[in-house]
């Protein structure tokens, strides 16, 4: 396939964001290279390696399961009470005119970083035994492109003001989901919302590879 | 012409999807997709500035209903009442919540202007090709990608109150039309910030 030769340069690095292209450089802990014509970020020094990135991944699990099954909110009027989980709120939406937004909702607040959770852990359990996931590549893409839509710190911003915009008339408590929610919001930064492009570096191959491996 | 090399003169181009950097061998046939992850690869965004335009009008016309329709019907012991966004953040603003009023102005419609008027100045600016504040305009858009989701907040919101308060004659809270109209707004300038290509700023430079 590689055979008919189109060169690649993985010392090379092109900013996405102008085009320009820069050699790699190895950066310590902490740094970030930027591009010296438009100063958008090229690359930082990943503090994390496979160990721990698959152990903040299995936490993060952890807690979108808690954050999901846990009602996040709880409100009592007049010895009534009532209660919701993540599911319950966007679902709320689908009753009624406005019922198409309940579909992105559901998905940036539930479906998208139970997947961004997912595709990591899958690809870290094999990245540490050196070894690439099966279906690594689209698995890397999808990635990419879920990130813009994974929206749990918005949801925690929302839940918040909801909290607030209730305790005028009514009595408000925070669920046990809501801790949940800040652990996973903080979590799903460091693991997915960051630069994942390195684990292609860290696992080393290319598509056609696994298979002679295993 | 100063500053590092682009991508075009060293005749390379980046996969967007993986960032590997490989020989520009889009003319020859079969050399469409990145060899280490499959993508699909393309020196530009396809379309880029006919898509955005589109997306960005779009979004900007579904902000006319947003706002004017409803976004919440609150009934209280049998009075009830319809809220657009704006209504929203004055009853806060009346109600003393100076900072969750502000909280949800930004992002229910200082964020959406704001996106308004970048992509519409960028797209401006990349086609008559201008040289003016390139390194500024880059910067602005990427905080358009940076803040662009958090328009969400409102529509987030309302699915919370709306599946909270369920109290059948005593106290409800539904979601309205307009709602869906503002997640519109929402989606479609991600979409058209996400189909803008900023390297467009910069190709005027090469000329």
């Amino acid at each position: 396939m590689s055979g008919d030769g189109v060169r690649t340069f993985p010392e090379w690095v092109v900013c996405e964001h102008c085009d320009s292209v820069y050699r790699r450089v190895a950066l310590t802990n902490g740094q970030v290279a930027r591009c010296e014509r438009c100063r958008a970020l090229l690359y930082r020094a990943s503090r994390l390696d496979t160990e721990r990135w698959l152990a903040l991944t299995i936490a993060a699990a952890i807690m979108f399961v808690i954050a999901n099954v846990c009602p996040v909110v709880r409100i009592s009027l007049q010895g009534l009470h009532n209660e919701v989980t993540l599911w319950q709120s966007a679902a709320a939406l689908a009753h009624g005119p406005a019922a198409p937004i309940a579909v992105p909702a559901a998905l940036s607040i539930i479906v998208v970083p139970f997947l961004q959770i997912a595709l990591l852990g899958w690809i870290l359990v094999f990245a540490r035994h050196n070894r690439c996931a099966p279906g690594f590549a689209p698995a890397m893409r999808m990635l990419v492109a879920l990130r813009p839509w994974s929206m749990v710190e918005v949801c925690m911003l929302g839940i918040l003001v909801a909290i607030i915009k209730l305790s005028s008339f009514l009595e408000v408590a925070p669920g046990p989901g809501i801790w949940a929610m800040a652990v996973l919001m903080v979590l799903i930064t460091i693991i997915a919302n960051r630069d994942v492009h390195w684990l292609w570096d860290m696992v080393e191959v290319g598509p056609q590879k696994p298979e002679s491996q295993a | 012409m100063s500053g590092p090399p682009r991508a075009w003169q060293l005749l390379v181009l980046a996969c967007h999807a993986c960032g590997m950097v490989l020989e520009d061998a889009l003319d020859r046939p079969g050399h469409g997709r990145c060899p280490r992850c499959g993508a699909v690869l393309h020196r530009r965004r396809p379309n880029s500035i006919a898509r955005t335009w589109a997306l960005l009008i779009a979004g900007m016309l579904f902000y006319i209903p947003a706002n004017v329709l409803p976004v919440m019907y609150t009934s209280m012991l049998g009075s009830g009442s319809d809220n657009t966004i704006l209504q929203g953040v004055v009853e806060f603003w009346h109600g003393g919540s100076y900072g969750i009023a502000l909280v949800i102005f930004i992002a229910s419609v200082a964020v959406p202007c704001t996106k308004f008027l970048i992509l519409g100045m960028l797209l401006i600016t990349v086609q008559r090709r201008s040289n003016w504040a390139r390194r500024e305009r880059a910067r602005l858009y990427r905080l358009v990608e940076l803040i662009g989701y958090w328009s969400m907040l409102d529509v987030l919101v309302v699915a919370i109150v709306a599946a909270l308060v369920k109290f059948q004659s005593l106290s409800d809270i539904e979601p309205r039309s307009g709602i869906l109209f503002f997640g519109m707004v929402v989606i479609l300038t991600m979409l058209a910030a996400m189909q803008f290509d900023p390297r467009l700023i910069w190709d005027s430079e090469d000329t």
